[in-house]
């Protein structure tokens, strides 16, 4: 990669490292990576958030490290590198959260771990860091795991509100008293698989503003 | 990508796997301390929950030396054995002894009311994993004062609803003996009669939980049968 050094940080390159996984490159929507964690963690959206910036300082964290040892990383052993870098910074990230965010951390449980396993982390080290340097490794990982971080906390917005009738924790149908006129919260979205529903719903509506997605025939 | 000598790939994993150990030992041990505190706290919540004081991670420490007055533990003849501390007994290592060496904790507290309560730990298995919890009884030693359970990682909105008020409640004013024999609490499928004493209704699709929660209150309780009968004495 020969790449001009006096490049500046955000130039319109880099940008594009930064938004592009937000709208129509989306891992989810898009690529329809990491689709298993989009379901488990997305009934309620504090769970998502964090979920969210763990995935992102990870990925981020992760992306760095492996884009600036690419040229040291023996080619034979690259995927095992790849997931020990993983590896650790997951079980960083999950001992801070059981220091820091302790009742958060008991209801990721398993997730937290289960990131090792997601599709976008691998993929985005073994198709990015490991050919470019950190600088745009580190915006491409921002820029994946907020795509990511952006359709769960969409999926968890409206999962909470149509089935527990809250939104972060707070009770807004039971302030606005719609239960007085019969109304009751939806107890299948809460079921993960509404969660799928509700990415294909995404799903379609991004694809008929972006026809360009469409694949043809 | 070059290609490297065996050699060097040898020397690059040795070096990356003890980097790697190193940072991970350090992080462990720096943030331990912090997370045992939440663990300790989690556990007074818990305590203080199963008696009905509502208590936040700020002020559980404080309520729980509030309320909790006084805490020992007993072996299954119902002799106070000294010099165990109540509060860090794992019953799920205590479960693997022998009946007879098995460490029973006794928390006292007392309510609000003035009502001396016994909160006693109970542990045991749900369908993916561990299932525990806390029984406060009332001074007659049979009449069940508040509940609180907890899993690790039943089926969220199935056998996970054990740890929801509307479950636990259930549970306050049923009564643990039937004229003086032990019968714990059944959990029953298909709507359990709110006026029984002895029963209250199951999750829906989570009745393996539920079969291993009765199980739990039964098998944990029953070891306290004989120092319940010298109390009432």
């Amino acid at each position: 990669m020969e790449q001009n050094e006096k490049e500046p940080l955000l130039s319109a390159k880099n940008i594009k490292l930064l938004r592009n996984p937000l709208g129509q490159d989306n891992p989810i929507t898009v690529q329809v990576l990491g689709i298993c964690s989009a379901l488990a963690v997305t009934v309620k959206m504090k769970p998502a958030i964090v979920m969210t910036i763990s995935v992102m300082v990870v990925l981020a964290v992760s992306n760095v490290v492996i884009a600036a040892l690419r040229e040291k990383i023996p080619g034979r052993i690259r995927i095992i590198v790849q997931l020990v870098v993983i590896a650790t910074m997951v079980i960083i990230v999950d001992q801070f959260l059981k220091a820091f965010a302790f009742d958060v951390s008991k209801q990721l449980s398993v997730f937290v771990g289960l990131i090792i396993t997601n599709c976008i982390l691998m993929g985005r080290l073994e198709a990015f860091a490991m050919a470019n340097k950190p600088w745009p490794s580190f915006l491409d990982g921002l820029g994946n795991a907020g795509g990511y971080g952006l359709i769960l906390i969409i999926v968890s917005f409206f999962r909470e509100f149509l089935g527990s009738g809250s939104i972060m924790g707070f009770p807004v149908m039971e302030k606005l008293g719609v239960y007085n006129f019969g109304y009751e919260d939806n107890g299948m979205m809460i079921l993960p698989p509404m969660a799928l529903i509700t990415v294909g719903l995404i799903i379609w509506v991004q694809r008929s503003r972006n026809k360009s997605l469409i694949e043809t025939k | 990508m070059k290609d490297f000598s065996n050699k060097y790939i040898m020397v690059f994993s040795v070096v990356m796997v003890v980097s790697v150990a190193i940072l991970l030992s350090l992080t462990a041990l720096l943030l331990q301390p912090r997370q045992e505190k939440n663990v300790e706290v989690e556990k007074k919540m818990n305590i203080l929950s199963s008696m009905n004081v509502t208590s936040a991670k700020a002020d559980a420490e404080k309520l729980y030396d509030k309320y909790i007055k006084e805490s020992y533990v007993i072996n299954t003849e119902g002799t106070v054995i000294e010099g165990v501390d109540a509060f860090t007994v794992s019953l799920r290592a205590e479960q693997k002894k022998p009946l007879a060496e098995q460490y029973l904790p006794v928390f006292i507290a007392v309510a609000d009311q003035g009502d001396t309560l016994h909160i006693l730990p109970v542990e045991g298995k749900g369908l993916w994993g561990p299932i525990w919890g806390y029984v406060a009884l009332k001074p007659d030693l049979e009449t069940i004062a508040g509940v609180t359970f907890d899993h690790k990682g039943e089926t969220p909105g199935l056998g996970a609803e054990i740890n929801t008020t509307g479950f636990e409640s259930q549970f306050l004013g049923k009564t643990l003996y039937d004229n003086g024999s032990f019968v714990s609490v059944q959990v029953v499928k298909g709507g359990a009669d709110k006026a029984d004493p002895h029963k209250v209704d199951a999750i829906s699709g989570g009745t393996i939980t539920s079969k291993g929660l009765e199980a739990m209150m039964h098998d944990c309780l029953v070891k306290y049968d004989k120092y319940f009968k010298e109390e009432r004495r």
